[in-house]
C-alpha cells in the first residue's frame, strides 16, 4: 500500500504572532514551526499504523513550502515516514497547494492520500477536497477512524448531529482528525535514520494564483475582565442582559 | 449574474447557518447590483419562504438521489451546473460540515479563488474583491484579495445576527444532470445523537466545564445551568479524553471551534489550545477558584470562587431573571 501524507508547516499554537512589511507578511523571525498537529498526530501516525499492520507498503510525506521547512519534513521522517517530497514554493493558498500535490500524485500510484482536518494557521479545511476533485478521486472529510481491508477503506466521519460509517474502494483522499491515532514521539533511531532518508525537491509546475493576502491584523485582546462579587450573581445576570446583551 | 448561496434545511426549517449565508449573499448582491439565488435540496417545501425573507429572490430546488452520497462530488458537479445556468460568479456557503466537503471540490472544479471562514462583508471596488477571514486560530485576521473571475466565500457561523424581512422568492426546480457522476462511497451506518440538546456548533449560548469539576458525577449543576439558559454544553479536552463527557463536546484547537454569543467557562484554566477554539465568542464569563487562572485575561466577566457554590447561585439568579421576564 502506497500512502501519501500531506504535511503543512505551521507556527506552534503557543507562539506569539507578529507581522512585517506594513502588516502584509507573517513575520517568521523567532517563530517555532511545527508539523500541523492534525497532519502529524492523525494522518501520519495512522498511515504508519496501516503500513505496519500490513507489514508492507510505503509512506511518503509531501509538503509544499520553502527550504526553511526542512526541519518539519525531517521530523516526519523521524516519526517514521519512508521518504519525503518538498515542492519548492511558498504557497499563497490551499488551491496552490492542492494543485501542486495533485500534479505530483498523478505521476505516482498512491492508494491513499491523507491530509489533516485543517491547518492551525489558516483553518480552511479545503486542501483535501481540492486534491480529490483535481484527481477525480472520492473524498471523505473529517474522518475520525480509518481502516483498510484489502482494497476497501472504512471510515467514520463527522456528519450533522453525529457520525457516519462509510466505505470506499481505494484510491481515495481522506482528511483526518482526532480519534484516528495517538501522537508518536520520534526516538533516537528514528531521528538518526531521518537524516539519510530521501527528501526529493520538486520544482513548482504551472502554479495558479487565485487569491493573495493583502494584509493582516492582530486580533484585539479583550478589555480588562470585570470581576463580579461571587455572592452577587444577580449582578452578573444583569450585566449579561443589559450590558453584554447576550441573554 | 446572480449571487448563488448553498443552503440546507432540517426539521422543516432552514438551518440558522444557511440563513446567515443568505443574508450575507444578499449584502454582496446589493453591492454588485444583482440578486440572490438560493440552492437547496428538494424536500423542505414548508421552509422555502424563509429563504425569501432572508433575502433570496429565487430558490432553486435540487432533486437527485446521487446528492445524498457521502462524497460531495455530485454536489460540486450540480452546483457548477447551476452556477453556469444562473451566470453566477460569486458563490456563498456557511463554513460548516457540508461546506468543508463541497466548497473545496467546487472551487477546484471552477478554478474559483476561495476564502474559507470569512468574518466580514467583502470590500468590492472595481475589479478588486477582498474579504477578511480569521487566521492563526483567532489570534489574527487576514484580508484576502480574490483574483479569479469565479469567487467562493464560506462564512464563519455566527458572524452576523440574522435579519429576516418581508421579501419573497420565486421557487423553481433546478435542471441538473448527474448522469456522468458515479457514487463511489457507501454509507454503512449513521450514528445520530439525541436532538434534545442544542447542537454545539450552532449554539448561541454555551456552558462549558473543565477539570475544576473534579468528576463526571458533578456535571448536574453544569447541565442545570445550561437548561435554564437554553444553552449547549461543552468541555475542555482532558474531560473528553478521560471520558467524563462525550468527544463531540470537546472544544479547542483539537476539538470543535465555536463562537457563540455567550461562553461560560467553569473550572477551566484557559490554556492557549482551549482558547483557540473559543476566543471568537462574543462574551466570555469565567468562573474559577484561582484568581491567577490565565482564562481571566481572556474573559469579559470573571467570578473568582468555588464553582460548586457559584454555579447553583448563578442558576437561581437566572431562573429569577427568566421568571421576571414573563
Ligand atoms: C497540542 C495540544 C492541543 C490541545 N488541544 C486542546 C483543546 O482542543 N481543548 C482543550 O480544552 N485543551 C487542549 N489541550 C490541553 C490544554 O493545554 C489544557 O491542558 C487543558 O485545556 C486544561 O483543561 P482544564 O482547564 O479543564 O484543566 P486544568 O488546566 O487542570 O484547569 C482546571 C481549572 O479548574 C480550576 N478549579 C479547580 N477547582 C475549582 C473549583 N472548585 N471551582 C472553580 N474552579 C476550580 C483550577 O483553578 C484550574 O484553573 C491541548 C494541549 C496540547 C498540548
Ligand atoms: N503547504 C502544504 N503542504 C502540504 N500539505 C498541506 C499544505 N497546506 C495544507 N496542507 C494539507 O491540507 C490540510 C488542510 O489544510 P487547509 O486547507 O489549509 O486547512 C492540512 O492539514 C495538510 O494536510
Amino acid at each position: 500500500m502506497k500512502i501519501l501524507v500531506c504535511i503543512s508547516n505551521v507556527p506552534d499554537t503557543t507562539t506569539k504572532i507578529a507581522f512585517a512589511n506594513d502588516n502584509t507578511e507573517f513575520n517568521k523571525t523567532g517563530v517555532q514551526f511545527i508539523i500541523n498537529p492534525y497532519d502529524e498526530w492523525y494522518a501520519l501516525v495512522r498511515a504508519l499504523e496501516l503500513k505496519e499492520a500490513k507489514g508492507a507498503g510505503n509512506v511518503t510525506v509531501i509538503h509544499v513550502g520553502a527550504p526553511d521547512s526542512e526541519a518539519t519534513i525531517r521530523k516526519a521522517l523521524a516519526i517514521g515516514a519512508d521518504d519525503a517530497v518538498r515542492i519548492d514554493a511558498e504557497a499563497p493558498d490551499a488551491f496552490f497547494v492542492a494543485e501542486q500535490i495533485a500534479a505530483y500524485a498523478k505521476t505516482q500510484n498512491f492508494d491513499l492520500i491523507l491530509t489533516g482536518k485543517e491547518t492551525i494557521n489558516y483553518n480552511g479545511s479545503m486542501t483535501g477536497g481540492m486534491i480529490s476533485e483535481l484527481l477525480d478521486l472520492p473524498f471523505v472529510s473529517l474522518a475520525s477512524k480509518l481502516d483498510v481491508n484489502g482494497n476497501v477503506a472504512t471510515m467514520e466521519q463527522d456528519i450533522d448531529g453525529g457520525s457516519a460509517i462509510v466505505e470506499c474502494a481505494l484510491p481515495l483522499v481522506v482528511s483526518c482528525q482526532k480519534g484516528m491515532a495517538e501522537a508518536r514521539i520520534p526516538n533516537m533511531r528514528g531521528i538518526m535514520a531521518a537524516r539519510t532518508k530521501p527528501l526529493t525537491v520538486v520544482p513548482v509546475s504551472n502554479p495558479s494564483t487565485l487569491t493573495s493576502i493583502a494584509s493582516y491584523t492582530l486580533s484585539e485582546g479583550r478589555k480588562a475582565v470585570k470581576l463580579i462579587d461571587p455572592s452577587n450573581m444577580d449582578e452578573l445576570v444583569n450585566l449579561l442582559h443589559s450590558e453584554a446583551k447576550v441573554i | 449574474m446572480a449571487v448563488l448561496v448553498y443552503t440546507e434545511g432540517s426539521n422543516g426549517k432552514i438551518r440558522k447557518n444557511a440563513l446567515e449565508a443568505v443574508n450575507y449573499a444578499a449584502h454582496i448582491a446589493n453591492q454588485l447590483g444583482t440578486t440572490v439565488t438560493a440552492v437547496i435540496e428538494a424536500g423542505h417545501d414548508a421552509a422555502y419562504a424563509e429563504l425569501g425573507r432572508a433575502g433570496a429572490k429565487k430558490v432553486l430546488t435540487l432533486a437527485n438521489d446521487k446528492l445524498a452520497n457521502a462524497d460531495a462530488h455530485a454536489w460540486s458537479v450540480a452546483l457548477a451546473q447551476v452556477a453556469e445556468a444562473e451566470n453566477a460568479d460569486v458563490i456563498i456557503f456557511s463554513h460548516d460540515l457540508a461546506a468543508k466537503a463541497i466548497a473545496p471540490r467546487l472551487a477546484a472544479r471552477l478554478k474559483a479563488g476561495i476564502v474559507a471562514g470569512a468574518v466580514e462583508h467583502p470590500t468590492i471596488a472595481g475589479a478588486q474583491f477582498s474579504v477578511r477571514k480569521t487566521a492563526f486560530s483567532g489570534k489574527a485576521t487576514a484580508v484576502y484579495n480574490i483574483l479569479s473571475a469565479k469567487k467562493i466565500i464560506t462564512l464563519l457561523p455566527n458572524s452576523f445576527p440574522i435579519q429576516l424581512g418581508d421579501g419573497s422568492a420565486e421557487i423553481a426546480a433546478a435542471s441538473i444532470n448527474l448522469d456522468a457522476v458515479s457514487n463511489r462511497i457507501t454509507l454503512k451506518e449513521k450514528k445520530t445523537r439525541s436532538t434534545a440538546t442544542v447542537a454545539l456548533p450552532e449554539a448561541d449560548l454555551v456552558v462549558s466545564a473543565g477539570r475544576g469539576m473534579k468528576g463526571p458525577e458533578n456535571w448536574g449543576i453544569v447541565e442545570e445551568l445550561a437548561t435554564t439558559l437554553g444553552a449547549a454544553t461543552a468541555c475542555s479536552r482532558p474531560i473528553a479524553d478521560i471520558g467524563w463527557r462525550p468527544h463531540h463536546e470537546h472544544v479547542g484547537q483539537t476539538g470543535v471551534a465555536i463562537r457563540p454569543n455567550l461562553y461560560i467557562a467553569i473550572g477551566i484554566s484557559g490554556a492557549i489550545q482551549h482558547l483557540a477554539g473559543v476566543n471568537g465568542s462574543k462574551t466570555i464569563v469565567v468562573i474559577n477558584s484561582d484568581p491567577e487562572a490565565p482564562f481571566f485575561k481572556s474573559a469579559d466577566y470573571g467570578v473568582v470562587g468555588n464553582a460548586f457554590e457559584i454555579v447553583p447561585r448563578l442558576n437561581e439568579a437566572l431562573k429569577k431573571f427568566k421568571a421576571a421576564q414573563h
